[in-house]
């Protein structure tokens, strides 16, 4: 176990490396459009009719600091980011923690089951047509899958928002009914939640579904080949035990190992269906705070997304390396 | 012995024997049947791509408010047994409560639709000026309308838009993947083939940018082009975003691929032989594993176009009066919208369809291009 524990300290010592390095990168992206949140403050007051002195904003631009130079404001970030303090919302004017902190939540219960519907659904079907191979359901399988990958999530969160509006008369946008929008956080809300919740999760997860189908498919058919199916099955096991008990767990192996990579990649897939379907979500935070410049709350944002990435990627890492002895020797060798 | 060999291989076995690989790969790829198919349409996207003018029956950009949300005639290829195509007349009348037009379909009133009728004029191929388009309604009163996917919110016709809609999105598709490629063939080639530091920052370079989350840095960078920019600086911006990310696979499997073929006799022979590094690499190593490349980045080519589709209809991709796929599904953003214009939609179909014919397309050529598979 000691080459294993080696390579998981080394990886968490580059944690913090690699975080700064994208706090610098995400902060040049989020500096980079030209103007600053005060330029298009002033536009769209503009836009709606009223306007604002030049003194005043000139006052706004010292109270927030944006006219220091930019490596200042860098490190200003950096100062409060260390003591856990986000900032503060340029256009909210609330402090970007409180803004986040619920939305984060939801964010993750939405991937959290979307993911278990991937698993519960995928599983199952890969098995199936993996152990019925060319039969009906198995072409019918592969045509679904097909047409899965290939649909945008915002397109079939579309159609679906179509469908029930124009044939069931029914909004699906949103987490909550409107009488739980503000309420506070009750059993009646988490159920009012589960409710509106499914449907989103279903739309974030049909693509992922649909590919881990494949995957379970062709892994599993592989397995199935192989001499000691064959043993199994002339000692007399059944058929439905001998693919569960041996090769259905080989073929989850390498699938098992993607899970870390996988739950971040739907808390930022979720960005746009969220926005499709106005969820209370973290993802239309953050395209707000980008199109209007609120740079600081976007920067916490982007640099949240890329914590959580990076430590799904040593969580894939390490189930990995503990999974399959071939890539732990690798590792402990280097 | 030139006498008794055969000029013309004559058996299956012999044309085999003396295919060049990429005789052998069309072979195997022409028994997918799924792909064949799929490659075919592709190759009729593309023709549109190359002059979507052409294909147009309205001037995409024409807008008349007095025209908006006109539904789908559908085109109708016999007039009775002769094949004659048409469509219906639609005819509007303002609903006087909700002050929208009203359209009807009027299968009665019959619009002749004619093959290179003359139209509004544009250039060909970007050269020769012409008004000859490929469909088109003839009428004698001039005043005939063919919408065969029907009209936007602004009266523009949306067969046009998403012609040339489909340039756009298909173009940025393969040059966002050609830019992955010639980066990752660069970059993976000299990290494989030069090893030592240059691998390893290359390497932590790809591990990098593979642990950004894509979505939100995608947004990011879109959110940051200037908003005065041209459509082709934008368009020009995000293949360069969108082929930030792509390159990094495609450049780990072709290090993996050097490294392995470093080692091959032919290399060494080569070498010994008094080949230059940059004939070695590019004659002997490229070819082996050419087929390779070309299927996997068929088989990247959809994540761009879903990716340009999805930045666009949030509004941060292409940005009208530039026209994408994405651009037009903005226009079905609003449900109530689509409940009234469902043929709004008509643009995602042609997404998935595109999506699906690439995915065909790029796992039948892995497959053809895979010398062990049967």
């Amino acid at each position: 176990m000691a080459p294993m524990t080696r390579y998981v300290l080394k990886r968490l010592v580059l944690l913090p490396a690699l975080l700064f390095l994208f706090s610098v990168a995400v902060f040049a992206i989020v500096q980079a459009p030209p103007g600053d949140f005060l330029t298009t403050y002033v536009a769209t007051l503009a836009s709606s009719g009223s306007s604002i002195s030049a003194e005043q904003v000139e006052a706004l631009r010292r109270e927030y600091g944006l006219d220091r130079p930019i490596w200042v404001q860098y490190l200003k970030w950096m100062e409060n980011l260390a003591k856990g303090n986000l900032g503060l919302s340029l256009e909210y004017q609330r402090p970007n923690a409180e803004l986040i902190g619920e939305r984060l939540v939801l964010t993750m219960v939405l991937a959290l089951l979307s993911f278990v519907f991937t698993w519960v659904v995928a599983i199952p079907a890969g098995i199936y047509s993996a152990m019925h191979p060319r039969s009906a359901i198995d072409y019918a399988l592969t045509l679904v899958n097909y047409v899965g990958v290939a649909t945008p999530n915002f397109m079939l969160a579309l159609v679906l928002m179509w469908g029930a509006f124009a044939y069931l008369d029914m909004s699906v946008t949103g987490l909550f009914s409107p009488d739980f929008v503000e309420a506070p956080w009750s059993v009646a809300r988490v159920v009012d939640l589960l409710k509106h919740v499914w449907l989103p999760a279903v739309v974030l997860g049909v693509a992922g579904t649909a590919r881990l189908t494949r995957v379970m498919r062709a892994n599993l058919l592989d397995e199935l080949n192989k001499p000691y199916v064959t043993t199994a099955r002339a000692k007399g096991l059944s058929e439905w035990r001998l693919v569960v008990r041996y090769p259905a767990r080989l073929a989850l192996n390498p699938l098992v190992s993607t899970i870390g990579w996988y739950l971040p990649a739907l808390f930022s897939g979720s960005l746009i269906v969220a926005t499709v379907m106005n969820l209370p979500n973290i993802g239309p935070l953050l395209l707000r705070a980008l199109i209007n410049q609120d740079m600081y709350l976007a920067g916490s944002i982007l640099l949240i997304y890329c914590f959580l990435t990076i430590v799904g990627t040593l969580i894939s890492d390490i189930l990995l390396a503990w999974l399959d002895p071939r890539i732990r020797f690798e590792e402990g060798m280097r | 012995m030139s006498v008794l060999a055969p000029a013309v291989p004559v058996t299956a076995e012999e044309r085999v024997s003396v295919a060049s690989s990429w005789r052998l790969i069309w072979w195997r790829f022409r028994k997918h049947r799924l792909a064949l198919a799929s490659a075919v349409v592709l190759i009729a996207l593309y023709v549109v791509v190359l002059c979507p003018d052409f294909f147009s029956t309205q001037d995409p950009e024409a807008t008349d408010a007095r025209l908006a949300f006109i539904p789908i005639q559908r085109l109708h290829v016999f007039d009775g047994l002769h094949p004659s195509p048409w469509v219906p007349d639609v005819a509007g009348k303002r609903n006087l409560t909700t002050l929208r037009m009203e359209w009807r379909v009027d299968e009665t009133r019959r619009i002749p639709v004619r093959f290179f009728v003359t139209g509004y004029s544009y250039r060909l191929l970007g050269l020769v000026p012409t008004r000859i388009h490929l469909l088109g309604a003839a009428a004698a009163d001039g005043r005939a309308r063919l919408y065969l996917l029907g009209t936007d919110r602004l009266g523009r016709d949306q067969w046009s838009r998403l012609v040339h809609g489909t340039r756009t999105s298909m173009t940025i598709g393969l040059t966002a993947v050609t830019f992955s490629v010639v980066l990752g063939v660069l970059l993976g080639g000299i990290s494989g083939y030069c090893g030592g530091p240059a691998d390893a920052v290359i390497q932590r370079l790809i591990e990098l940018l593979q642990s950004l989350p894509t979505i939100p840095i995608w947004l990011a960078l879109t959110a940051a082009l200037p908003r005065d920019w041209s459509p082709q600086q934008v368009f020009f911006a995000i293949t360069v975003i969108l082929s930030l990310v792509g390159w990094t696979t495609l450049g780990r499997e072709v290090r993996g691929r050097f490294l392995a073929l470093r080692e091959e006799d032919f290399v060494l022979a080569a070498e010994l032989a008094g080949a230059s590094q940059g004939r070695i690499i590019i004659r002997h190593m490229v070819p082996t594993f050419l087929s390779h490349i070309i299927a996997t980045s068929t088989l990247a080519i959809p994540a761009m176009i879903i990716n340009e589709t999805s930045l666009s209809f949030l509004g941060l991709g292409i940005r009208p009066p530039a026209i994408s796929w994405g651009v037009l599904l903005q226009e079905a953003q609003n449900i109530q919208t689509v409940a009234l214009a469902p043929w709004l939609l008509v643009p995602g179909a042609v997404v998935i369809l595109s999506v699906l014919a690439f995915n065909l397309v790029g796992d039948g050529l892995r497959d053809a291009a895979d010398p062990y598979s049967q």
